[in-house]
């Protein structure tokens, strides 16, 4: 499906990560977005409730962040593709409906402008810090879907990217920016609506009678109806069976909590997304995301003109993780170098997924700013002589 | 002629509001003499009479022993987090206006925790009826002191009886802006349900509090009898006041309980307001939002 042209701004654009991450949520067919001011994310929203009154959209400023990510959910089951936005702490508030959305398969975008903790920290500069509690930030085992810009111009892709696979899988999705993307300002090209593919939610055809809300299909996800259509569904939070009835008992929790995992880890392969320089024959690679994946950059030029072989993956959907890959290329390259914005969390990935089999360099930064490339070049070149 | 008189499959009549109930959920978890059925039986007929289109109605509860009543009603249901109804209501009624929104929860539910949601859901007048179930306690967790729990009273965690002061909810609930706020206990089922019934046809953020008897926890630890002592002390004690000042309607413990109906007022909705806002400050360009879409 094309997205609707009523929606997108075609043509170039000169506008930062914030603005482009609203107008993909446009194109991707948010309608509904329910926020919390909070910096450095509250760009988005006040784009949003510029934009919403011309293009048929709600936007509504609730009472907190937990209000928010509950809100957005009620609007989904009426029919709305929604979205909220928020940062670290408003992040933190939001966790419980994180799993609520997880365990009704509720299809819902959160975006993160991640900021430096703990705590309030620095609210107007940068850090990744929240890269394992998006993952496992909500209690009890569940899956997202995360991805990970690096641009004004993912912004926008990777919203639209969020949306769908959140349609398509049924999970919540996240869009995991940071204060640098978000506030960065760069050139933006919103294609032609009809050059932008759009996931719709997946709609249940048949009769009332034919239908029981938490029965998946081949790919282990339900079809939807929403509230009004007349199929009386029930939705819980608790465990429930494939009619969406409570079921307080260990084999409907372990089929319900199984199939919650598995409809993504089955399909961890189409899901996942990274980007790959240079990696055949060489002898470090290093894992980047997001900022990160920038300020590397001059630190790899660096090092491959000393004369190392240097690889560079970029993660682009960070969860689920690409394990397979990391697994390859740990018994193919002597060193993996992995820069964050945090004192090690995908770096934590990276190793269990190395096993051993090679020295995995954590380049680690408490945020505020971004890395020195010195700093990776250091990391790189100890790496590369390893051995 | 006995075996035609008898006929039992086929001579007893149905019951008017099983249609309204998830039959195949029940029967339900609540405990003997627990109020909360009756309130639902008062809503069920509160739907009937109130003539509204069945499929068009939602409802949403929270978590508590009342925040089980979406789970067995046969309507478009929702079971949410902790607190978080109103909210979730809020977003399913702005996507689509067309939609009948009820909250259904306890007291903990929607004045503790919820409260916060609460307060902005009454001062926005979303339209919706907000029906809470008040038995002064949390009675799934095994009976804590809540916000409405009346001075003095003893629960598990106010062994030594309850020194807070308690919520007067038709005083929050009118200051904060709702267009219609009742009071009903559990014993008046037949105001209960025309009360019910008038919030429901309300436009606007409509509240109806009904007392009901938690026997189980309240009142056994307060040594006030079983559910039918309750329901007597609420049929000598209840003063019914229309029109009162919300601020003189307070409880206290096994005091006098002042019902009827307190508020009855015209707001615009939080989506008449929006639409009439931009329409007049945007004119053609604004476009009303349409449902569906996803
Ligand atoms: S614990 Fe109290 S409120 Fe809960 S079902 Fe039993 S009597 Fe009712």
């Amino acid at each position: 499906m094309n997205a609707d042209p009523k929606g997108v701004l075609t043509g170039a654009h000169f506008i930062d990560g914030d603005h482009a991450c609203c107008e993909g949520a446009i194109a991707a067919g948010c309608r509904f977005v329910a926020g919390y001011p909070i910096t450095p994310s509250t760009e988005v929203v006040e784009r949003i409730a510029e934009r919403f009154p011309y293009v048929g959209g709600v936007f509504i400023q609730m009472e907190d962040e937990i209000a928010s990510s509950i809100a957005i959910q009620g609007a989904v089951w009426a029919g709305k593709k929604a979205m909220t936005v928020t940062s670290g702490p408003g992040f933190s508030l939001m966790m419980e409906h994180i799993g609520l959305a997880a365990m009704t398969e509720t299809p819902c975008v959160f975006v993160n402008v991640q900021r430096a903790g703990p705590s309030t920290g620095l609210p107007t500069q940068p850090a990744q810090g929240d890269m394992m509690q998006v993952r496992w930030g909500s209690h009890g085992d569940y899956q997202i879907i995360a991805v990970v810009p690096n641009s004004p111009q993912e912004c926008f892709d990777f919203t639209i990217k969020a949306f769908n696979l959140s349609e398509q899988y049924r999970v919540p999705a996240f869009v995991m920016m940071d204060e640098c993307v978000g506030h960065m300002t760069e050139r933006v090209v919103i294609p032609p609506a009809e050059q932008i593919d759009i996931v719709p939610r997946r709609w249940f055809k048949g009769t009332p009678d034919a239908y029981e809300p938490y029965r998946a299909d081949a790919d282990l996800v339900p079809s939807m109806v929403k509230a009004g259509d007349g199929f009386n569904i029930h939705v819980t939070g608790l465990t429930h069976d494939e009619h969406g009835y409570p079921n307080m008992s260990v084999a409907a929790q372990d089929k319900l909590v199984h199939r919650l995992r598995e409809k993504i880890t089955r399909n961890v392969e189409s899901i996942v997304e990274y980007r790959e320089d240079q990696i055949e024959g060489a002898d470090v690679v290093v894992v980047t995301y997001g900022i990160t994946s920038r300020t590397a950059l001059p630190a790899i030029a660096r090092a491959r003109r000393d004369g190392l072989k240097v690889g560079h993956l970029r993660l682009v959907v960070v969860w689920p993780f690409p394990e397979q890959r990391i697994r390859e290329l740990a018994s193919r390259v002597r060193a993996f170098v992995v820069p964050e914005l945090n004192l090690g969390q995908i770096v934590l990935e990276v190793e269990r997924c190395a096993a051993g089999k090679v020295p995995v360099r954590l380049v680690g930064h408490t945020g505020g700013t971004v890395h020195q490339p010195d700093d990776i070049y250091q990391a790189i070149i100890t790496s590369g002589k390893g051995r | 002629m006995s075996e035609e008189l008898y006929d039992l499959e086929t001579s007893l009549p149905v019951n008017p509001v099983e249609r309204f109930l998830r039959m195949d959920r029940l029967p339900h978890i609540w405990c003997p003499g627990c109020g909360i059925g009756t309130t639902v039986n008062c809503f069920a007929q509160a739907l009937e009479s109130s003539g509204l289109d069945l499929r068009t109605t939602a409802i949403v509860s929270g978590i508590g022993c009342t925040g089980r009543v979406a789970g067995y009603m046969n309507l478009d249901s929702f079971h949410t987090t902790h607190g978080r109804a109103i909210p979730f209501a809020t977003g399913l009624k702005l996507a689509n206006p067309g939609l009948k929104v009820v909250v259904y929860s306890g007291d903990g539910d929607l004045s503790a925790i919820g409260g916060n949601h609460f307060i902005h859901a009454a001062r926005r007048n979303v339209d919706m009826t907000v029906v809470l179930i008040n038995n002064a306690t949390y009675g799934m967790t095994g009976g804590q002191v809540a916000p409405t729990t009346p001075m003095s009273a003893v629960a598990s965690t106010t062994p030594y009886g309850n020194f807070e002061s308690a919520f007067n909810l038709p005083a929050l609930a009118d200051s904060c802006g709702a267009v219609y706020v009742a009071r009903w206990t559990a014993f008046h089922v037949r105001h209960t349900t025309k009360a019910i019934k008038e919030a429901l046809l309300k436009k606007g953020f409509s509240f109806v509090e009904i007392l009901a008897p938690c026997p189980t926890l309240y009142s056994r630890r307060n040594k006030l009898g079983d559910g039918l002592a309750q329901m007597l002390y609420y049929q000598e004690n209840s003063e019914v006041r229309h029109g009162a000042e919300t601020k003189d309607v307070a409880l206290g413990f096994q005091g006098k309980i002042i019902v009827g109906k307190f508020v009855d007022r015209e707001r615009p909705t939080y989506h008449e307001a929006m639409d009439e806002y931009y329409t007049r400050k945007l004119g053609e360009q604004y476009v009303h939002a349409v449902v569906g879409g996803a």
